[in-house]
């Protein structure tokens, strides 16, 4: 059945004046219900594994109430602000130490990535391998291991102290006396460790894609290679750049267990709060608010990163 | 008189309104007034979501639920242990007291190591406590705070006596009647956990730790000092060593326990605070000393001869690991029944010699000393009666004395 059907016989002729309407293609029903039921299990998926919980996070974030006498919502919005006044050390723990990583991450990763991207060669496929190769070991050993790589006596720290690092380091506030371990430091370093192919792998995408003939046009034209870099190969791999430190920092600032491993009572981030306010105090409220605030501080901040960086395709 | 009409707005700017209506940014379609439409739905089902969520009390009437015991139909039973925590046979898989009860009774244990950390798990089954449902196991092993935490909200089964001749007879006077569980109605002891002083000695160079005071101010050993993540056993200590009980305290000897703690972590004595990983750092002399739970001090020596510990003077925190049945258990006679099990001595110096925590069985020390003497004179397995004198339990807290604790107590260690 189509919308466009000849006119019944017995009906007047069309005015000859009137312009020529365009027939209106409705498609069928069926038809053009098809996207939608293609987009029901993402949807589905959203709303029972994001909305549903956020909807119940945030009326915990506003109830009050105890364990033994449950919990009802009060609308006690002052938990925030509570939360905030409370914790604003760990918030900006957080961002310090997850920023500082993805800075790192990004000086380690760049240089890998182009590497693999270029120069490889026929050790390409290796190389990428072995980015992700620490995947298949679990997290919790991956950063339990660091306490070994950084143990007090271990040669990595007596190298550092030999070579005077560990001084400067230690005026940075990031070591303490001879030791890396149960410091700022150790922690930036479990984050960059952990979370490194995460910065690699987008950068290596981008810069993948980047046509190697666009470097010998550079050259055509006088560019010496740093010029090359900075204004063909730089700008090119923006997406990688930004996808790669939304990937590394996001996580970042939320995670907790190498704080909780390789540091100290005065290193602990926003995420050792939420877990200990849920599971060791059992106050609800305050843990569900801060992880809204987490949340809203970076949102806001990757929302300015982006505008700022002015990205239109992640990848 | 015609009536006043006053000048229409020009026809450009008629046009004008129409095409921002119609097209352009602010464009009224379709679309923006679903959008709208369905932000402003979205709004308010929110908030009607919002305002209908809550938490009911988590507190149920012990044994209200309906006893529906699957015991007789279904012989097994499921118990969820820590890890490590079961002797284990020549060829590291059978694990032969369970083998032992199934061989005597028919019953076949499942047995799953799924407790890691006490307010993990608490988080795990709490959800499924707190509404009224089974949790899927019949037996659990928890620390004497939650077993009271559980046991206070409703979540454990009444133990039925009959079935523990062995459990009621040998259970030894230290772990007879704690006060959150008077008479051990809902519960019986794995095992005892005392908490003491560790010290790697060629970390401290050649130095004995014997107190929590040298462990605060000993400039020696500044940040190599460990403390426990576990409230009661770090603050129990400081109690002990304040000369306080901890058996019966004051929230004003809590707060000084805890300054005297705060002071440490100042002046970066103590480097930081542990769970179960502090026995790495012991062993590589990262902490040179710290408080650790004695049944690893016991592990860690057979294999690094520089681990020593001591019991203070003042005194020492015994905890304890403890088997209950959650509420809505559908095997509570077989888990009852295997509770029994391990209150018989030859069975329960098997698991002592395996897992080196203090037994809380009595007459297990002629059945361990078959196994191996030397254990069964190790005062950390079975206190003689000085070591047990020594002993000190912390007392059960209220709901609300908890939190305000942990609350506290989180600070301390930052977060």
């Amino acid at each position: 059945m189509t919308a466009a059907k000849a006119p019944p016989a017995d009906a007047p002729p069309p005015v000859p004046s009137a312009p020529a309407v365009p027939p209106v293609r409705t498609a069928p029903a069926r038809r053009r219900l098809t996207p939608y039921w293609l987009l029901l299990p993402g949807v589905l998926w959203l709303l029972v594994f994001f909305a549903l919980p956020m909807v119940y996070q945030a009326s915990t974030s506003v109830q009050t109430g105890s364990l033994e006498e449950g919990y009802t919502v009060t609308w006690h919005f002052a938990v925030y602000g509570d939360a905030l006044a409370e914790y604003w050390p760990h918030f900006v723990r957080s961002v310090l130490y997850a920023g500082t990583a993805t800075a790192l991450c990004l000086l380690l990763g760049y240089p890998l990535a182009y590497l693999i991207a270029f120069r490889a060669g026929r050790w390409r496929a290796l190389l990428l391998v072995l980015v992700i190769a620490p995947f298949f070991t679990s997290f919790l050993i991956r950063t339990l291991a660091w306490k070994t790589i950084l143990a007090d006596g271990g040669p990595l720290v007596e190298i550092l102290r030999t070579v005077g690092l560990l001084e400067v380091t230690a005026l940075l506030g990031m070591t303490e006396g001879d030791r890396v371990l149960a410091t700022p430091l150790a922690v930036v370093t479990g984050l960059t460790y952990n979370f490194l192919p995460f910065m690699i792998l987008p950068l290596y995408t981008s810069l993948e894609r980047i046509d190697p003939r666009l470097h010998e046009a550079a050259g055509d034209l006088y560019a010496r290679p740093f010029t090359a870099f900075r204004q063909v190969t730089l700008p090119l791999s923006m997406p990688g750049v930004v996808s790669g430190t939304l990937l590394t920092f996001i996580p970042a600032s939320g995670d907790y267990v190498n704080a909780e491993l390789l540091g100290s009572t005065d290193t602990k981030m926003v995420g050792n709060v939420i877990q200990s306010q849920f599971l060791r105090v059992l106050d609800y409220p305050t843990a569900a608010a801060l992880s809204f605030l987490l949340m809203a501080i970076v949102l806001i901040m990757v929302t300015v990163y982006i505008r700022r960086a002015g990205t239109e395709d992640l990848l | 008189m015609d009536p006043y009409e006053p000048d229409g707005p020009g026809a450009a700017l008629l046009a004008a309104a129409r095409r921002s209506l119609t097209g352009g940014r602010g464009a009224l379609t379709r679309r923006s007034l679903l959008r709208a439409g369905g932000g402003g739905a979205l709004a308010l089902a929110g908030t009607a979501a919002l305002s209908a969520c809550g938490i009911p009390p988590a507190r149920r009437e012990s044994g209200a639920a309906a006893f529906d015991d699957h015991s007789d139909r279904e012989k097994t039973v499921n118990f969820s242990n820590w890890t490590e925590y079961m002797d284990v046979g020549e060829d590291k898989k059978s694990r032969p007291t369970l083998t032992a009860f199934t061989r005597r009774t028919g019953i076949r244990v499942k047995y799953t190591e799924d407790i890691n950390d006490n307010v993990e798990f608490f988080g795990k089954i709490k959800p499924q406590l707190a509404a009224g449902q089974e949790t899927g196991r019949d037996l659990i092993c928890v620390t004497d705070w939650l077993a009271a935490r559980m046991i206070r909200l409703g979540w454990a089964q009444k133990l039925d006596a009959s079935l523990l001749p062995h459990a009621y007879t040998n259970l030894t006077e230290q772990f007879r009647d704690p006060d959150w569980d008077p008479g051990r109605a809902h519960s019986y002891p794995w095992t005892g956990i005392p908490a003491v002083i560790a010290y790697n000695i060629r970390a401290t160079g050649g130095r004995k730790v014997d107190s929590v005071s040298q462990l605060l101010d000993d400039p020696a050993l500044k940040g190599r000092v460990g403390f426990l993540t576990e409230m009661r056993d770090t603050v129990g200590m400081a109690l002990l060593d304040l000369g306080k009980n901890p058996a019966d305290f004051t929230d004003a000897d809590y707060d000084e326990a805890l300054a005297r703690l705060q002071g440490g972590v100042d002046k970066k004595q103590i480097r930081r605070f542990t769970g179960n990983d502090y026995t790495a750092d012991l062993d590589k002399g990262d902490l040179a000393a710290c408080i650790a739970w004695a049944g690893d001090v016991v592990q860690l020596q057979s294999d690094n001869p520089d681990v020593r510990f001591t019991i203070p003077a003042a005194g020492y925190i015994t905890s304890s690991d403890n088997l209950l049945i959650p509420a809505g258990a559908r095997r509570q006679r077989n888990a009852t029944r295997l509770i029994d099990h391990y209150y018989e001595p030859p069975v329960a110096a098997r698991l002592a010699a395996y897992i080196n925590y203090v037994c809380p069985v009595g007459g297990v020390g002629a059945e361990l000393a078959k196994i191996d003497p030397a254990l069964a004179a190790n005062t950390l397995i079975i206190p003689d009666r000085a070591t047990a004198a020594k002993s000190h339990a912390f007392r059960s807290l209220s709901g609300e004395e908890e939190k305000a604790y942990e609350e506290k107590f989180a600070k301390l260690i930052g977060a």
